[in-house]
């Protein structure tokens, strides 16, 4: 056995570019699964990490349902009305940021930015995970007096104050100045693409007053108690909202709850179909390099008839030669296995560098690969091994 | 070392069918031979007149259409491959017609071959190997590969290989078909050697009668069947 593998190594090392060429389909394959996989584990962590960078136990409602990304059903409004009742009925809600939004240009000096500018309360703070890097939150009076105050995101102040302190200083919105009072921690990218810390936030009252020009809601985010609880509170926070809204029993709701673990999954869904298939593609190629190894051992049997037909002569049993091309087979796809992984390795980590995911090593597709590899090796060494087994000595050294 | 009765190998009414049909050929047509151990035979005759399907059948590389072939006693027709396979490697050695070498190989890997199947140790193939190698008059071509050596070196490198195991038997079908007087006296010799010193038995398909001379005894084949056979009184 042991001598087998050295006979197998040393003829694997006597045609080192035949046999890498041999080995580059096995290697292809196993980098780009092992790639494809890791990369898919670093998105849906992303993911996962980014909606819960949202808050924990968010709640989004809006009005309709959402039809698809971005397309909602037409539905009224929400309401001041509807905010208090939740927050006085629902007692597993900690606490509720009514918004409205817009995206707009808005204007610092010579500078100009669009961005999207939300009226809401401070709650929106603390429902989105948001810290303060400087300055205040809204003061009671500004938020009732609807005053012209605003809290920007890391991107606004660079693109309107480049390095400039903001504080104090005031930004033009649609026709009116508001002055800046605190900066937030930067967040970076959302798990959708987006640029977090592109944001303007400003009073409800303020926004309602001077931009949207009505009393409406757009949307509702509501952080609750516990975690354990948000499929409760989602329930009570519905049956409150369809009673509000005089929904009968045989209608469905003109609003929706959305949770940020149902964000989670729809999101990490679509990434799993992604790198399912990429993964299946990849999978093809690896199936392509056995039929290589297979290609190149049938070949190589043929071309070694005559050493087959020597060894056989000078007293090799059948199941030594087959046992020879079989392991020379599984070597030859095992070696292009592991110089796959290695080849994976590099380029997870640089890709999920230049992707800015996280590198996720996941030893269990590794190793998977690894022994797919060498499946592969003796399934599509099987066959020329056992011809080259199974020749005839007389005829195979009167070979050429 | 005739004083063996009990043959080590014996023929009888051996017949070889290639083929089938009117298309087939009648290559063997009942040979009747037996060589005692320690005996020196050279087989002489026509191109085709079965001289290489008889030491193949000898070799156990192949079996008889009919007939029966008893080595050391046992009936080789009946065994399977594996089986003539082991008998192959345990008791019998072969240098084939035209050297048939592992190319790349060096002379030292190529003699260890046969022992490597026999299982042996690292250490022990490799002596044995130089030993081998040491006895036809190859020590400082270990690691020469047989493109680096010349034709009557590759058959003595055939040579080492099939003695390396000191088999009971060595078959050499034309050892010295593509070389010079000089380099086949020299092998003659050799085997001569192997023969006397060793008590190897040595069975030798040639077509020349200079060769043929060293043999204690010639078996003259003629259109697949023993025509004559022949003593060589003086040479013993
Ligand atoms: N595998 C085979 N199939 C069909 N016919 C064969 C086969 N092997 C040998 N023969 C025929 O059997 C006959 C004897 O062949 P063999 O090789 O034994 O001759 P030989 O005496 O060794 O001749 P040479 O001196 O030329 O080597 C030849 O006519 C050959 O054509
Ligand atoms: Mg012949």
């Amino acid at each position: 056995m042991w001598s087998t593998l050295l006979l197998a190594l040393r003829e694997i090392r006597r045609n080192v570019l035949r046999s890498f060429l041999t080995m580059l389909g096995i290697v292809i394959g196993v980098a780009a699964v092992i790639t494809m996989v890791t990369l898919g584990k670093g998105a849906t962590q992303a993911i996962a990490d980014q909606v819960s960078s949202l808050g924990s136990n968010l709640l989004i409602v809006r009005p309709g349902q959402r039809l698809g990304p971005g397309a909602t059903s037409a539905a009224p409004p929400f309401k001041m009305a509807d905010v208090v009742a939740i927050q006085e009925q629902v007692s597993l809600v900690r606490s509720i940021a009514p918004t409205v939004a817009r995206g707009m240009t808005i204007v610092a000096g010579a500078r100009n930015w669009s961005t999207t500018v939300t009226g809401s309360t401070n709650a929106w703070l603390s429902t989105g995970s948001w810290q303060l890097a400087a300055g205040r939150e809204f003061s009671d009076a500004e938020e009732r007096g609807g005053q012209a105050v605003c809290i920007i995101g890391e991107t606004v102040r660079r693109e309107l104050f480049g390095g400039q302190d903001p504080l104090g200083l005031s930004i033009r919105v649609k026709g009116f100045s508001c002055e800046v009072i605190g900066l937030l921690v930067s967040k970076g990218q959302s798990a959708f693409g987006s640029d977090q810390d592109d944001t303007l936030v400003m009073p409800l009252k303020t926004a309602q007053r001077r931009i949207t020009g009505s009393q409406d809601i757009s949307a509702l985010r509501i952080s609750v108690q516990d975690e354990a609880a948000i499929d409760q509170a989602k329930r009570q926070i519905t049956l409150l909202l369809r009673e509000r809204r005089n929904i009968t029993d045989n209608e469905d709701d003109n609003f929706s709850v959305l949770d940020t673990r149902q964000i989670t999954e729809t999101l990490s869904s679509t990434t799993k179909v992604m790198t399912t298939l990429l993964g299946a593609v990849a999978a093809v190629s690896l199936l392509v390099g056995g039929i290589g190894i297979m290609n190149i051992m049938l070949v190589s049997v043929t071309e070694r008839t005559r050493e087959i037909g020597i060894r056989l002569a000078i007293g090799a049993l059948e199941r030594e030669v087959l046992l020879q091309f079989l392991i020379e087979a599984v070597v030859l796809s095992s070696l292009g296995g592991i110089i796959g992984i290695g080849l994976a390795t590099a380029a997870s980590i640089g890709l999920a560098a230049v992707m800015q995911l996280p590198y996720l090593f996941d030893p269990a597709i590794n190793v998977l690969s690894f022994l797919f590899s060498a499946a592969i090796g003796v399934i599509f060494g099987y066959f020329p091994a056992r011809r080259a087994a199974q020749l005839d000595p007389i005829d195979a050294l009167r070979h050429e | 070392m005739n004083a063996d009765q009990t043959p080590l190998i014996e023929f009888s009414q051996v017949t070889k069918f290639y083929g089938r049909g009117t298309a087939g050929f009648q290559a063997l047509r009942g040979v009747d031979l037996s060589i005692a151990a320690g005996d020196f035979v050279a087989i002489m005759g026509p191109s085709g007149s079965g001289k290489s399907t008889a030491m193949n059948i000898l070799g156990c590389l192949d079996i008889p259409s009919s007939g029966s072939y008893l080595f050391q006693g046992v009936p080789v027709e009946q065994l399977d491959r594996n089986q003539r396979a082991l008998l192959r490697r345990t008791y019998l050695g072969f240098v084939f017609q035209g050297f048939n070498l592992l190319a790349r190989t060096t002379a030292q890997e190529n003699v260890e071959l046969p022992l490597l199947y026999r299982g042996e140790k690292r250490g022990a193939r490799h002596q044995a190997a130089q030993a081998a190698l040491k006895s036809v008059g190859l020590e400082g071509f270990a690691h020469h590969t047989p493109a680096e050596l010349s034709g009557g070196q590759q058959q003595r490198v055939a040579i080492a290989r099939a003695i390396v195991t000191r088999p009971q038997v060595l078959l050499a079908d034309e050892p010295t078909g593509n070389l010079d007087s000089q380099t086949s006296n020299e092998i003659m010799q050799l085997l001569t050697e192997l023969n006397h010193e060793l008590g190897i038995t040595v069975v030798m398909v040639t077509h020349e009668p200079d060769m043929a001379e060293y043999a204690r005894r010639v078996i003259h084949f003629r259109d697949g069947r023993v025509e004559r056979l022949q003593h060589n009184g003086g040479r013993d």
